[in-house]
């Protein structure tokens, strides 16, 4: 997957976790925590969500680089570039 | 071998095998009793249907509504609020002689209400409000200090401090006499701040929702299935005995039973981490009525009662304490154009469990009846006199609550010491439910989603 490509999925698992947020206006620099609300559990959810769609395993320590849009896509580029997108 | 295996199908059962089944994982449901449920549960008789726990669900706050447990649950579970069709209450009250709160799903009510009762306490209670708004129920640090001592400090009328702790203390401490102020808080806002609401169908929708969902994503419910024990070897659950003598293994255990009954079922002898049973039980009636009760000039959805200054929380020494209860009404939600087909009126009041558990099928079966009409009486002293417009009636008693949900003595709210964390002294051995500090319909489902989560989702 292609840096645009992971941003998309992201934005689709944030959009199964939190569907009544309006992500149109999301700011890629910006926490998601100071934008959406998002609490522990939905981190969780991102992390799981990666797992079941990608067999993407994250461990717990990395969970901090899923702060924002730009720090999350820049951790995953490397630990999904050979996944091919359905 | 599955994943996880899960003892209780009730509300948090249900909710963690949603969680763990939706992340693929192999999940069994075992549920001792015929049917799922647990202390929330229902059933038919005589051509109608009951329910039984479900009063109201609390934390009812408006669609929409992104903060607080019941957004937290919809999230989690991937469940729409629309699908679990609540209709918020039409308005309730705290009744003490001579002093009546009322309160709704808008807290400017119960505002007010204080204003005018107890004027001299309007500034104590914001302070008390914004203390409960502070308190984060997410933290790990369990605040178990005293709410009594709490509000002492904050409000100097003792009959305010009696009349939060009624209604409280009856929708979920496990504890006599008091409660942990974290507790106190948790519930103060899931009743008073954020609101009461049913489904027009009753618990048995949300129920069948929870099911459907957990079967859709693959999850296996085993009804009649209790556990004879679980085996241990070298600090580790390898595998769990059923009744029918079948062995099923699992990497990991989450157990609703709660904390005695669970310890009891470790087979690897008296285990360090025994703790008393809870002691506080119900009995409840029901009435069938030929009227709405509205049409009795009845609107109160839950009436909470007390007939003197001082609230008891405590086992009584009587085969049922009616010195205060609970009156519900579950025809008094706004259920938009539908009405219910008939009137009912259930009644909660504090009971002695040894005393129903002694008695042998004719005193029991006479029990009840006398009782019935004990609490009765006393509860009309509070609500218009209903007794001419009886169809139908039911009762449970604390041997009841034993048969449904298994906990010793009928502890409607399980132990007084709470397993917040759901450790146990096995590494692959987690409780979730009534034993890990949250109660409630929505605090159980909170329950199982939050130790799923914590224990059997992260490997």
């Amino acid at each position: 997957m292609q840096t645009d490509e992971i941003r998309e999925e992201i934005l689709d698992i944030l959009e199964s976790i939190a569907p009544d947020e309006d992500l149109s206006t999301l700011d890629d620099a910006v926490n998601f925590r100071d934008q959406l609300e998002l609490d522990s559990m939905d981190f969780l959810d991102i992390v799981m969500e990666l797992r079941k769609r990608h067999r993407v395993q994250i461990p717990e320590d990395d969970y901090v680089e899923l702060a924002s849009m730009n720090s999350t896509v820049t951790y995953l580029e490397p630990l999904m570039k050979d996944i091919v997108k359905a | 071998m599955y994943d996880t295996i899960i003892i209780g199908a009730g509300m948090s059962g249900l909710a963690a095998g949603i969680r763990l089944a939706y992340y693929d994982q192999r999940v069994c449901i075992l549920e001792k009793h015929t049917t799922i449920g647990g202390l929330n549960s229902f059933y038919r008789m005589r051509g109608r249907d009951y329910d039984v726990g479900l009063h109201a669900l609390t934390n009812i706050t408006p669609k929409g509504t992104k903060r607080g447990p019941l957004a937290r649950l919809l999230k989690q579970l991937r469940i729409s609020r629309d699908d679990l069709q609540i209709s918020p209450q039409l308005g309730s009250d705290i009744v003490f002689p001579g002093v009546r709160l009322r309160f709704n799903n808008d807290f400017e009510l119960l505002r007010s209400e204080i204003a005018r009762e107890f004027p001299g306490q309007i500034d104590n209670f914001e302070r008390v409000v914004s203390e409960i708004v502070e308190y984060d129920d997410l933290d790990d640090t369990h605040q178990a200090i005293s709410a009594r001592d709490k509000l002492n400090q904050l409000i100097s009328e003792p009959l305010l401090i009696e009349m939060f702790f009624c209604p409280l203390m009856f929708y979920g401490s496990a504890r006599e006499h008091d409660m942990d102020w974290g507790q106190f808080s948790i519930m103060f806002r899931s009743i008073f701040m954020e609101g009461l609401g049913r489904p027009y169908a009753g618990v048995r929708l949300i129920l069948k929702h929870l099911v459907r969902k957990f079967r859709g994503l693959g999850g296996e419910l085993k009804l009649r299935t209790g556990v004879e024990r679980l085996a241990v070897d070298n600090g580790h659950v390898c595998g769990v005995v059923l009744e029918n003598g079948e062995e099923i293994q699992g990497r990991r255990i989450l157990s609703s039973a709660g904390w005695p009954e669970t310890m009891r079922m470790c087979d690897d002898g008296d285990p360090v981490t025994s703790r008393s049973p809870g002691r506080l039980s119900f009995c409840e009636t029901i009435a069938t009525l030929d009227v709405q009760p509205q049409e009795l000039g009845h609107r109160s959805t839950i009436t909470f009662f007390n007939d003197s200054e001082e609230f008891h929380w405590t086992k009584p020494d009587e085969p049922v304490d009616v010195r205060s209860g609970v009156i519900c009404s579950p025809n008094n939600f706004d259920y938009g154009e539908s009405l219910l087909d008939e009137g009912t009126m259930r009644i909660t009041a504090l009971a002695n469990f040894d005393y129903w558990n002694a008695l042998d099928e004719h005193e029991y079966n006479m029990e009840k009846l006398r009782w019935y009409d004990r609490i009765t009486d006393s509860a009309v002293r509070f609500v218009p006199d209903y007794r001419h417009h009886v169809l139908d009636t039911d009762m449970f008693t604390p041997t009841t609550v034993v048969r449904f949900t298994g906990h010793d003595g009928g502890a409607i709210y399980g132990t007084p010491d709470k397993q917040i964390d759901g450790r146990t002294h096995l590494d692959n051995l987690f409780v979730c439910g009534t034993d890990q500090g949250f109660v409630g319909i929505v605090g159980s489902i909170v329950s199982g989603i939050s130790m799923a989560n914590m224990h059997c989702l992260r490997d």
